[in-house]
């Protein structure tokens, strides 16, 4: 078994031992019912299709997702288990992989669990399934970057509130990058090449086409690039805080 | 006897904090150093590094004829270490947490369950198997950072106050396993306890302010002493370097 594996593995069953899973997994059907149903208009709408499921993920994932990954490196940091870990023949590299890979496949059950939206929409209509299939990539993937910059700022820190606080705060920015709210603050003094390339790192922009069934090569190239880059300044901050 | 460790003018600042300065060692295989010294001596700094934790300012580590810096790696599978306060995952049982790290150590086969019923059984944890860690005694919890530092059998033990927090049986019992296990490993213990190293450490090293003060056998230490007792030659070697340094800093 590879270390990398054996930390995935670790990690993964941690979930599952302490009440944290059961509470995240509630709550996240909870909410993407009451977001499709009630402000989705899922009924209303009249369509066969999961576009009001799909239309909050990203707004759920801004506050859920930091939840999942505040405690991956703040509470190894804070318990000390970090000299343990470090300690053990396995590069940091593996670790920060292998535990976020533990925290992204928790995502995919929570959303696996969504299965009877899948189902109530295929009862009641006619759906294009493949559609429907590309979103939950789509949103799979989504929910990865944002995982991948919470892992990053929770070995930031050993709070988990702050670990928490931050991240959803970058989040926030990622998903509004091509909105004024964000552009406001470099327009007047950045070139546009720059406000170009902020606004082309919205969450929302890549999300909505894929949302409609295409998924587009860049797009996907967009989150693995992100994803890449964050677990990358993961591992060197660790490098450089995991004594201190 | 092999040099398993080797420690080469070793530094380790922390800003213009000089935790550790220029300290030079080795350890032989059979042999049981004892790390000595007052609260913030270095002690832990130094096995930090050995145990390729903190990466040092200067010098070199040497394990097996590995270098820490350039073969991490190798250095670590050959290394069993306890951190200090035995750092574990508080929500796993004992068992979970063995399994892990059998798992990251690659114990595979028939002998990987065989080491880990091995290991529970010398260090005598067997009635806390199924308990998950956090809710175990301070003592307990010691046992479990032994059983986990010695569980893929290393040729090089590393052991930041290994009795820290047992009761006197309990003490009684650690020693004894580091006196068995000591000959066929190199094994280093920090301790604040005096003597522990007259029981257990066949070399004893002092370490005050990042500097070594002494390093010789027990009787040697003991032979500082004019009154024959190890705690009294600790402080004279320990308050008299204070002394000087008070001394060479007075203008």
């Amino acid at each position: 078994m590879s270390p990398m594996y054996s930390i995935y593995k670790r990690e993964f069953a941690s979930y599952f031992v302490t009440p944290v899973a059961y509470v995240f997994i509630v709550i996240f059907l909870f909410l993407t019912g009451i977001f499709a149903f009630y402000i989705g208009a899922f009924f209303e709408t009249n369509q066969a299709d999961l576009e009001p499921f799909f239309r909050f993920h990203p707004w759920l994932y801004l506050f859920l997702i930091p939840a999942i990954s505040m405690r991956l490196w703040s509470d190894e940091r804070k318990s000390g288990t970090i000299e343990l870990l470090m300690t053990l023949p396995v590069s940091i590299t593996d670790a920060v992989i292998g535990k976020y890979l533990a925290a992204w496949s928790f995502t995919a059950v929570a959303l696996a669990l969504t299965f009877p939206m899948w189902i109530t929409v295929n009862y009641l209509g006619s759906p294009d399934n493949t559609v429907i299939l590309a979103s939950y990539i789509g949103s799979l993937i989504m929910a990865g970057g944002f995982l991948a910059i919470g892992s990053c700022i929770s070995a930031l820190t050993k709070s988990q509130v702050i670990s928490f606080v931050i991240s959803v705060v970058i989040c926030f920015m990622f998903i509004l990058s091509g909105f004024p709210m964000v552009l406001d603050i470099f327009q007047s003094w950045a070139p546009q090449a720059v406000l170009d390339a902020i606004a082309s790192f919205s969450f929302l922009t890549h999300f909505t086409s894929i949302k409609k069934g295409v998924i587009d090569i860049r797009d996907v190239i967009y989150f693995s690039a992100l994803i890449i880059f964050w677990l990358y300044v993961n591992v060197v901050v660790i490098e450089a805080k995991k004594a201190s | 006897m092999p040099v398993t460790i080797k420690v080469k003018s070793l530094t380790k600042s922390f800003g213009p904090i000089h935790a550790v300065r220029g300290v030079s060692f080795d350890v032989n295989h059979g042999e049981v150093l004892g790390f000595l010294g007052p609260n913030g001596a270095g002690k832990s700094t130094t096995m930090k590094m050995i145990t390729g934790f903190l990466e040092p300012t200067s010098g070199t580590v040497e394990v097996n004829g590995f270098d820490v810096r350039e073969n991490p790696i190798a250095v670590k599978r050959s290394v069993g270490y306890l951190p200090e306060g035995a750092p574990a995952y508080g929500e796993m049982t004992v068992k979970s947490f063995l399994n892990f790290i059998a798992d990251v150590r690659q114990l595979t086969g028939s002998s990987r369950q065989k080491r880990i019923d091995e290991v529970v059984d010398i260090i005598n944890i067997k009635h806390v198997i199924d308990q998950s860690i956090e809710t175990l005694s301070k003592g307990f919890k010691r046992r479990v950072g032994i059983a986990q530092a010695i569980l893929h059998d290393p040729s090089v033990l590393i052991l930041d106050e290994p009795t820290d927090g047992l009761d006197p049986n309990q003490k009684h019992e650690v020693r004894n396993l580091i006196k068995e296990m000591s000959e066929d490993k190199a094994i280093v213990i920090s301790t604040h306890i005096l003597e522990e190293v007259d029981a257990v450490c066949s070399r004893a090293i002092i370490i005050a302010s990042g500097d070594i003060l002494f390093d010789g056998t027990p009787a040697e230490l003991i032979a500082k002493s004019d009154r024959s007792d190890i705690e009294h030659a600790f402080r004279v070697i320990t308050t008299s370097s204070a002394d000087e340094n008070r001394e060479t800093a007075a203008p």
